[in-house]
């Protein structure tokens, strides 16, 4: 699975990455990026569709299942 | 304001914000607002349209520059004051930014503020605000009573947000009154609005004069050093970005921690369940923001748009109801349920887009710890008289006062 967050809708909410701490990583501002080149890995696709229905902004999507 | 008072027939053509039925339990009328009439009007408290469903506070929130965050109050300044707002604005700039400020000024006045409340920014000040928490319980849990809002949710937020400004916690009683007097009585008492504003200023004003003499390792120091778009900010920009900082985190946090206690103390299942399970606190805090969201923000129209089957014109006040939001059936199963495990939970409780609440890290850390202490030394409590709690709403809706009782082993 790989995901991406968009840049221009992240708005800093932080809750990707209290729920998917290893998922997301945060700037000197509190916006957030995909770790690891957006890419999932094995065993915490639950939470990286679950940081998805959690963002306010709607900012991340899944680009690959 | 007794015409301003009198009972509301029609919540679509005549809602009040301040209806003391609506400011306890406003639940049915957001029901009813959303499935009759999502964006209503009212021409009390000086006149404005209010918008109930989570999609439309989505599209408004991205309607810049034709909603304007110049004057995001819900109840606008009486006249005089208006004037010398605009009149200072001239002069200074934009009055409290980033809240009061559009793009483009916003950004880096935005950019400027967050570095101090990213995640790991306000894990700094945990240890402060479980000492806090710890000492609070202290004082009352002899007595076996005690007011949860009072005695506890309402003494925590203005003194972690002084240390963290560099201002002396110990004033926290002082800096709630201000805040109160600013945020919640001066909506509907102009002279309490002007009163506090100018004894915030002052303070401010003080302050900045001795820190420049003299820079401490605070947070006043630095905006005082900062720069934005290569220039240094003036003492009034400085002054209008503390009074800020100081405000809106006080009502704000307190009112979530007061109704989070306040749900516990009614709702025995729930209560129970969280002191068994306390796996259970992330998910139940975001339930307690989403259902008891505390904000409501406003915007002024500047250019014609238009939103749902209503057109909105120039100078018209637009009502952001993010807690009505919040429990909006389209978005949420079980809206009008609390559900301490719900895993998606798209809440607004802090705003949207370009405003989002620059201080929402640190509510959450205080949240969480002003819960999970009270839950350790108190994990059993009722309300000792229902009937006294009060709540306060407009901007900022809260308990004011939660009797409780305890036995504690
Ligand atoms: C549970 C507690 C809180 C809630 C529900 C809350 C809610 C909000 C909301 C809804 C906004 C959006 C304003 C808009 O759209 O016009 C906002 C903005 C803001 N809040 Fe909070 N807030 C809380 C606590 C805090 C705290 C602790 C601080 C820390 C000082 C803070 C500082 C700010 C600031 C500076 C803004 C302006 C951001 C901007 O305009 O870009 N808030 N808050
Ligand atoms: S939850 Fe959404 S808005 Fe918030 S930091 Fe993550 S991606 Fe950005």
């Amino acid at each position: 699975m790989k995901i991406r967050v968009i840049e221009d809708n992240c708005q800093g909410h932080n809750r990707c990455k209290a729920i998917a701490p290893d998922l997301f990583d945060l700037d000197e501002i509190g916006n957030a990026s995909a770790a690891n080149d957006g890419v999932v890995p094995p065993g915490q696709e639950e939470m990286a569709r679950l940081a998805v229905e959690n963002c306010p902004e709607f900012a991340i999507e899944i680009i690959e299942e | 304001m007794s015409e301003e008072q009198r009972p509301v027939e029609d919540w679509a053509s005549d809602f009040d914000i301040f209806d003391p039925d609506y400011v306890k339990d406003p639940g049915p009328v957001w029901d009813e607002l959303r499935s009759k009439c999502p964006i209503a009007h009212t021409e009390r408290w000086g006149g404005a349209w209010m918008a109930t469903r989570y999609d439309d506070l989505r599209e408004l929130v991205r309607m810049v520059p034709e909603l304007s965050s110049r004057s995001p109050v819900v109840v606008p300044l009486p006249p005089q004051m208006r004037e010398e707002a605009i009149a200072e604005m001239k002069m200074y700039g934009t009055e409290n930014p980033p809240i009061t400020a559009d793009p483009p000024e916003h950004k880096p006045y935005k950019q400027l503020i967050l570095p101090f409340f990213t995640p790991t920014a306000v894990e700094g000040y945990r240890q402060f605000t479980e000492n806090l928490a710890h000492e609070l319980i202290d004082r009352i849990i002899d007595k076996g009573e005690g007011d949860a809002a009072e005695d506890y949710a309402q003494q925590i937020p203005p003194r972690v947000i002084a240390q963290m400004l560099g201002i002396d916690p110990g004033r926290g009683a002082e800096f709630t009154e201000w805040t109160r007097g600013v945020l919640e009585i001066g909506q509907t008492d102009p002279e309490a609005r002007r009163k506090y504003r100018t004894i915030i200023r002052d303070f401010f004003a003080e302050l900045i004069t001795q820190r420049r003499a003299e820079p401490a390792d605070d947070m006043i120091s630095r905006l005082i050093a900062a720069e934005v778009e290569g220039k240094p900010l003036n003492d009034h920009t400085i002054s209008g970005i503390c009074f800020l900082l100081l405000v809106a985190g006080i009502d704000t946090t307190w009112s979530s921690i007061g109704s989070s206690l306040w749900h516990f103390a009614g709702h025995a299942e729930d209560r129970r369940r969280l002191a068994a399970e306390p796996e259970l606190f992330p998910t139940a805090i975001e339930e307690m923001l989403r259902f008891y969201a505390p904000v409501m923000m406003a915007r002024k129209v500047t250019a014609p748009v238009e939103i749902g089957d209503k057109a909105l014109c120039p100078g018209d006040k637009m009502i952001l109801n993010f807690p009505a939001g919040n429990r909006d059936p389209e978005v949420f199963d079980r809206p009008d349920e609390v559900v301490l495990d719900r895993e998606r939970n798209r809440h607004v409780a802090f705003g949207l887009g370009i405003h989002r609440c620059a201080g929402s890290n640190l509510a959450r850390m205080e949240m969480d710890v002003a819960l999970r202490v009270w839950f350790e030394r108190i994990p059993e409590f009722e309300l000792s008289d229902p009937d006294a709690v009060t709540w306060a709403g407009g901007q900022v809706r809260g308990p004011r006062s939660v009797p409780v009782r305890f036995s504690v082993s």
